[in-house]
């Protein structure tokens, strides 16, 4: 992903980087090009430089080199209070001394919006998020999660064309998040909006997102589609962050077009579709999803390639079976089966074969 | 703080005594304060107990050194100085202390700890060096002697005060606060009038109140500082102990005590309202 930004995107990071030391860059070399009303996630460890990249969009931090454009206008030096973007931060950030209406009427008040029409606004945010009757009450007064329908709200209230997300939902429990993950999406879309979301939660991202940019290490590893990220990993970062993930370690044996042979540590030899590896020779990690992988004869598809296992345990999780497995040395890998009446259940101790189509062994980066 | 069944020996007698000792801090802390009030009730000339005080005969008592105090233009004047000189140094005070103490809670500030430390010298410095390295520093500049000087004296003893509450409240300061304000659009004095300032507040009160206390009663540093003109209650209080020891003075010790009560109550009050308005503490 090293290749300059040409295209003309709503928010383009073209060549960003980024330090705070003058030593170290925190975000290395960012081009992405967000379009309008995209809902585009930015995922990644701590660390990783997406809170930064958020940001610097927001204009809270300087971009050390690189152009940062929104709508095609170069914002590097326009301040945060005149970009008119809107943000919904990790902890909320609503004025505790102020009411709810008072806090939504502030970027309206700052606005010098007539009286009628700010409270036409406040009115159909709050309906918006469900909140109508809250108007008149304090944050502290409030629970977490319709404190965060509040600050969604706000940051709505003004129509900003970009609003920008810091895990705006990382401090609710899970049944919530799940509900407001869903709503902020449809929001978003029923708007039009074009949004950042950044998130360090893989299914958040997964579920919400239009396309999710893979954050570490200061760069961006891969810029997909939720469903490409996890079927088409393009490297083992990816591949081991995004889902669970099987890594077999290996040699490139042989490479023609689109299929290479790896010969694992153990000798074994398996087939592959290689992704990121050129040559013969170099050292590999082939990746296959757990439940990609078959265990029942009958099933196997044709030109699967089979290996032998030994199942180590069994762990039963209601819809699904999750069993571990020793193959070719490696004590933790995993399959996940379906539960359905006629998948066996297998016992520890037990020796099998399992297989799975080269399109789905991929051989990345070791 | 009930002593508990199964209390020793030992742990009883020091329960007791613990109270005899905190008692006996408080009388040291009160007493000199509250002997005056009495005796500033003195119908006689002198500083001690008359046997008609001590008798509660109401021949023993009067009103004739509040009288004193309200008619003599001495004591006038350097009422009407101090009302003159300490809200203006208050004001001073809290405006700049306040400013420097947003600027030093920022992180990217170079020096913070050096500049911190400056600003707060006059509190740590004894006054007399304090007051001399000022007398000789404004008489240099021609403030010496002024009302000016005495208030940009006295503004600087007060610094210390704002500086020290205002940022033991802007540790408590909410940063992505100020970031949600510039980010709907509010330029920085908005922000800082809107938002920052309503939630220190409180900090920025208690900060006045001793800046304005501390010049109330100052004394080295006006003598050195002022001059005639500037003759604030304390000043006056010191001569008049040194040259006609008056009781006039302990009238206006009390009425200075009964301010002082009343300011910090208010305030308080005051405080606590804002807080519990501003839904940062429970009602």
């Amino acid at each position: 992903m090293a290749e300059a930004v040409t295209d003309d995107g709503f928010v383009v990071f073209d060549r960003v980087q980024k330090s705070y030391d003058g030593e170290t860059l925190v975000v290395k070399d960012l081009n992405l090009s967000i379009a309008k009303g995209e809902f585009l996630t930015m995922l990644g460890p701590s660390g990783s430089g997406k809170t930064t990249c958020l940001m610097m969009l927001a204009g809270f931090e300087t971009a050390t080199h690189g152009d940062i454009r929104l709508g095609g206008q170069p914002i590097n030096n326009i301040p945060p209070h005149k970009r008119g973007i809107g943000m919904v931060f990790q902890n909320y950030a609503l004025f505790p001394h102020m009411t709810i209406a008072e806090n939504l009427a502030f970027p309206l008040e700052v606005r010098k919006m007539g009286k009628s029409e700010r409270e036409e606004k406040i009115k159909r945010a709050l309906d918006m998020v469900e909140m109508g009757s809250f108007g008149g009450r304090r944050p502290s007064q409030l629970s977490g999660g319709q404190q965060q329908r509040v600050a969604l709200a706000r940051a709505l209230v003004f129509e900003p064309e970009l609003v920008l997300m810091d895990e705006p939902l990382g401090a609710l429990d899970k049944q919530l998040r799940e509900k407001m993950q869903f709503e902020i999406t449809d929001l978003a879309h029923n708007l039009g909006i074009t949004t950042v979301y950044v998130t360090h939660d893989q299914t958040e991202a997964l579920t919400m997102s239009d396309n999710v940019a893979v954050f570490d290490d200061g760069r961006i590893q891969q810029l997909a589609p939720p469903d490409l990220l996890y079927e088409k990993p393009e490297n083992s970062f990816v591949a081991q962050f995004i889902g669970e993930n099987n890594t077999l370690e290996g040699v490139v044996t042989e490479i023609s077009g689109d299929t290479c042979v790896v010969r694992l540590d153990d000798g074994e030899e398996l087939d592959a579709t290689p992704i990121n590896v050129s040559k013969v020779g170099e050292r590999t990690k082939v990746s296959i999803r757990p439940e990609r992988v078959e265990y029942n004869k009958e099933r196997l598809q044709e030109g699967a390639h089979t290996l032998r296992a030994e199942v180590l345990e069994f762990i039963y999780m209601g819809d699904i079976f999750r069993t571990r497995l020793r193959v070719a040395g490696n004590d933790e890998f995993i399959i996940k089966t379906r539960n359905a009446p006629d998948v066996e259940r297998l016992t520890p101790g037990q020796q099998i074969e399992i297989g799975w189509l080269p399109q789905d062994c991929r051989a990345l980066d070791a | 703080m009930a002593l508990p069944p199964y209390a020793s020996t030992g742990q009883r007698v020091w329960h007791y005594t613990f109270r005899v000792i905190c008692g006996l801090i408080f009388f040291f802390l009160i007493a000199p304060i509250v002997v005056v009030i009495p005796l500033s009730f003195n119908s006689q000339d002198f500083f001690t107990f008359t046997k008609e005080m001590l008798s509660l005969d109401p021949a023993g008592y009067s009103l004739k050194h509040y009288r004193d105090f309200f008619s003599n233009p001495d004591w006038q004047d350097a009422l009407w100085n101090s009302v003159k000189i300490a809200p203006a140094a208050t004001l001073l005070s809290v405006s700049l202390g306040t400013l420097a103490a947003i600027g030093l809670s920022q992180p990217h500030v170079p020096a913070r700890r050096a500049i911190m430390a400056t600003l707060i010298s006059p509190m740590i410095v004894p006054l007399i060096i304090s007051a001399a390295g000022m007398y000789f520093f404004y008489s240099r500049i021609g403030l010496a002697g002024t009302y000016w000087g005495v208030v940009l004296a006295h503004a600087a003893l007060g610094i210390p005060f704002v500086i020290i509450t205002v940022t033991a409240t802007l540790v408590g300061f909410d940063r992505s606060l100020t970031r949600a304000a510039a980010n709907m659009g509010a330029d920085p004095v908005t922000t800082f009038f809107r938002v920052q300032m309503p939630l220190i507040l409180p900090g920025v009160i208690s900060g006045a109140l001793f800046a304005f206390i501390t010049s109330f009663d100052e004394v080295v540093v006006v003598i050195f500082v002022g001059s005639a003109k500037q003759q604030t209650l304390p000043w006056q209080m010191f001569t008049g102990l040194r040259e006609q020891i008056s009781p006039t003075i302990l009238a206006v010790a009390t009425i200075l005590v009964v301010i002082s009560i009343a300011l910090l109550t208010t305030v308080e009050l005051l405080r606590r309202r804002s807080e519990r308005l501003r839904g940062m503490s429970p009602g």
